[in-house]
């Protein structure tokens, strides 16, 4: 079975010259749900950048047994879903339904395709309703599911959130865990939210100053690094 | 934020709101030219025009005194160089500026006022406006917004510390400078990440529908009769 | 200094919009041929900066503030192509969705404040922000982008026909030298905590076709000394200009 993602011995350095990953590597495999915890600092966020090919480092990272090239990108980009942490700058069409129609206007679907495509994503994470709006008159929850359905009308096989909950009330929260447990789609989710790990994940995996520390069951990877701050 | 209003406005619905924004803009286009062209004092011709607009506010299903209120922001610049006029003696010219300038912003305001921006946008597009400018200020609206919110925070933070001096105004504005790049750094990065590659693909625009047409041959009509008739009459 | 409708003669705004917006139009089709269409969401967000930027006071003692224009830190810092872009987008907004300046009379607008505002912003820097003259080549910019647009615009008008009598003038004159000090020194502060954030956002001053630019340069001086020119009172000047107009047209159109 080929794991869905694969990255060996990645490590990558800013322009600055801070060492952002020093050999990281991990897999993915088929339906699997991983939590990406760790300080702030850590690497995570630099490390899913590398995931759709936003970010090129040292190492290998290989997405459903491709590497990532050059040549290989478009088709990467349409595996791996990627839901950034701050979802204004996500959604940057005028229109919500512009907005998720950019994807699969992008893979090349016809506008009716497309359109059918982003009625459908909206449906599905609950926010049919903003259709016809501009971005900035949503909610923080609404313009979360907006960047999810954005994504999910890529029809990717893998999802990556970072920070999906931030600036999220407990209703949003909720609604957006809700509409992740319905997802097929194998995931990877860097948060700090515990409560949001403990909900979708079994398996996580903890970032300390660019290196994968631990990789195990959830509650381990908890209880080891004292993370729960209910319990710390 | 002043450009909140017009933007609910022109999420509204009338008769107007429903019609292609390209006829819009050339009726817009015609009907500022013809205030533009007509020449010295014309109080009823300017009365005429005024009609005019007082027509589009109602098809529009604009409010009648905000939108008289909005299109007053042309008068200061206006009545100043009228008052200018008046103390070289010629009146004329005086009313003349003052009529016509309100005039052309407000009849700005009907259009602007039925048409959200992006499909005003869409329509300059294709009245054959270059893609990449259209695309830039479709940004800039985007985020027009999001970054005045940031600028009045800031303001409110450093206020809340101990006032708001020329060195710190110019430290904020740098600092919003450099949030503002980094966040079109992450806007780009968004794009990459769905599939950007070049060229931005749109949906399928809208077709003109016989009202469309309707409008735009009646209107032309219209404008032509507004502008020549009180001279052949 | 955006100059709504109603107020510029026919041939003067129609030569405008004739000249500078194709002007326009071609600096963005080269943008979008040279590959370029990634530029869009940069200089649509600095629009939007800069849109921000302009509502920020910046208090200058007894009461009253000032407020950036930034053509000169956009021609600094994105490339004085660039700022043509944005400075024209920024323009269309505040015509179509404030009203402030006309449509009619973009072109005006846009030869003021987007091109030749932009030029002069950038000259000066291009010339001499490499040395120890920097912050003085910076504030010069600033300087002459906003007195070089003022000075056109009441130009424009005068050629209309809108008459200024001569004590107003020379306050108004002095009102916009006021403006464009205040424009210079906050240009300089704000490019001057840019470089204190470490932004390293100003660049270097480097043009790709100097004999060009100093051809539109020259054209730009030219420009604004007619204007200068056209903008006083002396009725003798203007009236033997409009005259020589006038007649030109008669003779060519019949």
């Amino acid at each position: 079975m080929t794991p869905l993602i694969e990255v060996r011995d990645l490590r990558f350095r800013y322009e600055d010259g801070t060492l952002a990953l020093d050999g990281v590597n991990f897999t993915l495999g088929a339906g699997e749900t991983v939590a990406l915890l760790g300080p702030n600092g850590s690497g995570k966020t630099t490390f899913v950048l590398h995931l759709n090919g936003l970010l090129a480092g040292e190492g290998t990272v290989s997405v459903c047994g491709m590497h990532i090239d050059k040549a290989h990108l478009p088709a990467v980009r349409r595996k791996v879903g990627l839901v950034f942490q701050d979802a204004d700058e996500q959604l940057f069409m005028p229109t919500v339904l512009e907005d998720v129609c950019y994807g699969p206007l992008n893979l090349g679907l016809d506008p009716k395709e497309a359109l059918a495509a982003a009625e459908r994503t909206l449906r599905q994470v609950g926010v049919e309703h903003a259709r016809d709006k501009a971005p900035y008159h949503l909610s923080a929850g609404e313009k979360r599911r907006v960047a999810l359905a954005g994504v999910l009308a890529m029809q990717p096989e893998i999802l990556v959130l970072d920070e999906p909950t931030t600036f999220l009330d407990p209703p949003g929260r909720r609604a957006l865990v809700e509409v992740l447990r319905g997802l097929p789609q194998a995931k990877l989710i860097v948060t700090h939210d515990v409560w949001l790990a403990r909900a979708l994940a079994r398996r996580a995996v903890f970032f300390e100053h660019g290196r994968i520390v631990a990789d195990g069951v959830l509650e381990d990877v908890l209880a080891r690094f004292a993370w729960d701050p209910a319990t710390a | 934020m002043h450009h909140a209003v017009l933007d609910r406005w022109s999420r509204g619905a009338s008769l107007l709101h429903a019609r292609d924004a390209r006829m819009k803009v050339l009726l817009l286009l015609a009907f500022l030219v013809a205030v533009a062209t007509t020449p010295g004092f014309a109080p009823a011709h300017w009365a005429i025009y005024g009609g005019a607009v007082l027509a589009g506010v109602a098809l529009a299903r604009l409010p009648l005194p905000a939108v008289l209120f909005r299109a007053a922001v042309v008068l200061p610049f206006s009545m100043a160089f009228a008052g200018f006029s008046l103390l070289a003696g010629d009146s004329s010219r005086a009313c003349a500026l003052v009529a016509k300038s309100y005039l052309s912003a407000a009849a700005v305001l009907v259009v602007a006022g039925s048409t959200p921006l992006p499909k005003l946008l869409r329509a300059l597009e294709r009245l054959r406006v270059p893609a990449f400018l259209v695309l830039v200020v479709q940004f800039l609206y985007r985020y027009l917004f999001v970054i005045s919110e940031q600028a009045q925070h800031m303001r409110l933070a450093a206020e809340s510390r101990g006032g708001w001096r020329f060195r710190l105004a110019a430290g904020a504005v740098a600092v919003l400078f450099a949030r503002s790049y980094a966040r079109a750094e992450s806007v780009h990065r968004a794009m990459l990440a769905r599939g950007f590659q070049g060229t931005v693909a749109v949906l399928a625009p809208q077709r003109a529908g016989w009202q469309d047409w309707a409008l735009l041959a009646a209107g032309l009509a219209a404008v032509a009769v507004l502008r020549f008739g009180p001279e052949l009459l | 200094m955006h100059i709504p409708d109603g107020m510029l003669a026919t041939p003067v705004w129609l030569a405008l919009d004739a000249a500078a917006l194709p002007a326009v139009a071609w600096v963005a089709r080269r943008a979008q041929r040279e590959g370029e269409e990634a530029r869009a969401p940069l200089l649509g967000v600095m629009g939007a900066f800069v849109f921000a930027a302009q509502m920020v006071n910046f208090p200058v003692g007894a009461g009253t503030s000032g407020h950036l224009v930034g053509s000169a830190l956009l021609a600094i810092t994105l490339g004085p192509a660039a700022a043509v872009v944005v400075m024209t987008a920024i323009l269309a907004i505040q015509a179509l969705v404030f009203q402030d300046g006309g449509v009619l009379a973009l072109g005006a607008n846009v030869t003021n404040m987007a091109l030749v505002g932009v030029l002069a912003g950038y000259l000066p820097y291009y010339w001499w922000g490499g040395g120890r003259w920097r912050r003085a080549a910076i504030f010069l910019g600033g300087f002459f982008s906003v007195l070089v647009a003022a000075v056109l615009a009441v130009a424009e008008l005068r050629l209309s026909g809108v008459r200024i009598p001569g004590a107003i003038w020379w306050i108004t004159l002095g009102f916009f030298a006021i403006t464009a000090v205040l424009e210079g020194a906050i240009t300089v502060a704000v490019a001057g905590g840019l470089e204190a954030l470490g932004v390293g956002r100003v660049r270097e001053p480097v043009a790709a076709r100097p004999r060009r630019l100093l051809v539109v340069a020259v054209a730009a001086a030219l420009l604004a000394a007619v204007g200068a020119l056209a903008a006083s009172t002396h009725p003798d000047v203007l009236e033997k200009l409009i005259e020589s107009l006038g007649l030109a047209a008669r003779a060519g159109g019949r």
